[in-house]
């Protein structure tokens, strides 16, 4: 399986964010909380839509959550 | 494990087992040689209608057992919905299926221009369908654990 080239910080974010489960985070964008540990390891490349309101949930702009190759710099 | 990769593995082997137990049944009623060109189609036209029926009532039964079992188990509900990430393995799946069953299908018409058995025709389909059938639950099996 080829490696995805869009990176997340997902993890993270949820940790900062009142240590947010999976299953929560799952539930306020609507998917399943398969879909998200799918994000978070990295074996899945989101839809446009979904990555929306991911960052909708966060509060925080696309760019600071989702990242293109190798681009970590956040 | 998540639930649908528990799911992919129990509808792999329940698929597995309900083929093998009821050829092993049909066996036993196989028809013998020398039969009748219309017994023969109509051994193999029932065994596909019923067949078909067995395993959708077998599927349903298993799924609401392996549901309430899940649940008792590990205390959470089975996902409502399907998500972006269900319907594009789904695709994965149903696309690898139909291939497999189109190759099958070719497979057994070659059967038949090369003068070979009736019976062999019938034999080639319904294993490419039940090989059709465990190549959609072993590829959805492996994008659940390895990703889209």
């Amino acid at each position: 399986m080829a490696k995805n080239l869009v990176g997340n910080h997902i993890r993270k974010l949820r940790f900062n964010h009142n240590e947010m489960t999976q299953q929560q985070l799952a539930d306020k964008v609507g998917v399943t909380r398969q879909t998200i540990v799918a994000l978070e390891k990295g074996n899945y490349s989101p839809s446009l839509e979904l990555a929306f309101r991911i960052s909708r949930a966060f509060g925080l702009p696309i760019e600071e959550i989702f990242f293109y190759g190798d681009d970590t710099s956040q | 494990m998540t639930y649908q990769e528990k799911k992919s593995i129990t509808t792999l082997i329940s698929a597995v087992l309900i083929f093998a137990v009821y050829c092993l049944y049909k066996y036993a009623q196989y028809p013998e040689e020398g039969m009748a060109l219309e017994e023969s189609i109509r051994y193999w036209g029932s065994f596909v209608l019923v067949l078909t029926l067995v395993s959708i009532v077998a599927h349903i039964v298993i799924n609401i057992i392996f549901n309430i079992i899940f649940r008792i188990t590990t205390g959470e509900k089975e996902p409502a919905f399907a998500d972006e990430l269900d319907k594009l393995i789904e695709l994965k799946a149903n696309r690898n299926s139909f291939f497999l069953f189109i190759l099958g299908f070719l497979l057994a018409m070659v059967s038949l221009a090369t003068d070979r058995p009736l019976n062999l025709m019938f034999l080639i389909l319904i294993a490419s369908g039940f090989l059709s059938d465990v190549t959609g639950s072993i590829t959805k099996l492996y994008h659940y654990r390895k990703g889209v």
